[in-house]
């Protein structure tokens, strides 16, 4: 299992890395589907040996304590974590 | 790694005797019935694919001995509970969110990064003159998910209070 996509509005390149198991991932993702926006998401857990250890490194770079769900957007910006406040401001 | 289904009426039987333990224990699971289940699916699947629960809201590296901190109920359950109501990944919450008079919210990562962690295996068997109190007549164990205390040679096996097993404990005195 690697990226799966999702379309939707193009809001520029969204990236989610999510757990398969974590209800926060769920919900994020939930959330990008109803907003509707284009987006790319991986379960990190479902990755094995270097293809995991280079998401991890991606999500390191962006949020150092490695936690999920993080979105990525445009390879600049991220939110960490399930804020739907800030989610649902970001692609209005 | 390929994907793990769990029965919902397996997942439905592991709820309801997770919620009889967290219960006697005086704890309460996330009354969001379908988000909880999800989770303790979550924690089926990777007692499946690692051996053991660790927690369905972080990476496991799939070795036990770094992610003991991490099985469920992990170390970080309380101090969370205490602090925002509800465990990291919202499978126990506090008296308040269960009957609703608050809502979850996500909690922020208490666990230290990865790059930071080590290995986190703690030998238990340093002998008692390495402690700064050799005159106890036995060593005092303390369990890092609970807090239980208790003296004796070795700490139990299962952790008469919370139930996790023996390696959740360290020396405590």
């Amino acid at each position: 299992m690697g990226i799966e996509h999702v379309s939707g509005k193009n809001k520029g390149t969204v990236m989610l890395y999510a757990l398969s198991t974590c209800g926060w991932c769920k919900r994020t993702k939930e959330l990008l589907r109803e907003i509707g926006v284009e987006f790319d998401y991986v379960y990190v857990d479902l990755l094995e040996g270097t293809e995991q250890d280079m998401a991890m490194d991606n999500v390191e770079r962006f949020n150092p304590s490695g936690s999920f769900p993080i979105h990525v957007i445009n390879d600049k910006k991220c939110i960490v974590g399930f804020k739907e406040k800030e989610i649902r401001e970001e692609f209005r | 790694m390929t994907l793990i289904e769990i029965k919902s009426d397996d997942v439905a039987a592991t709820y309801r005797i997770l919620q009889k333990e967290a219960k006697d224990g005086g704890y309460q699971l996330n009354p969001d019935a379908e988000f909880t289940k999800n989770l303790v699916a979550g924690l089926m699947k990777n007692e499946q694919r690692y051996g053991y629960r660790a927690c369905p809201c972080r990476l496991a590296s799939g070795r036990k001995e770094q992610d003991l901190d991490i099985i469920c109920p992990c170390d970080y359950r309380d101090s969370d509970l205490n602090d925002f109501g509800a465990c990291y990944c919202a499978l126990y919450v506090s008296d308040e969110i269960a009957s609703g008079r608050n809502a979850v919210a996500p909690v922020p990562e208490r666990r230290r990064p990865r790059a930071e962690r080590g290995n986190q295996a703690i030998k238990q068997t340093f002998s008692l003159s390495s402690s700064p109190v050799s005159a106890l007549a036995f060593p005092v164990w303390r369990c890092k998910v609970c807090g239980y205390l208790c003296a004796r040679d070795q700490p139990p096996g299962i952790c008469p209070i919370c139930k996790v097993t023996k390696d959740r404990f360290e020396r405590f005195m």
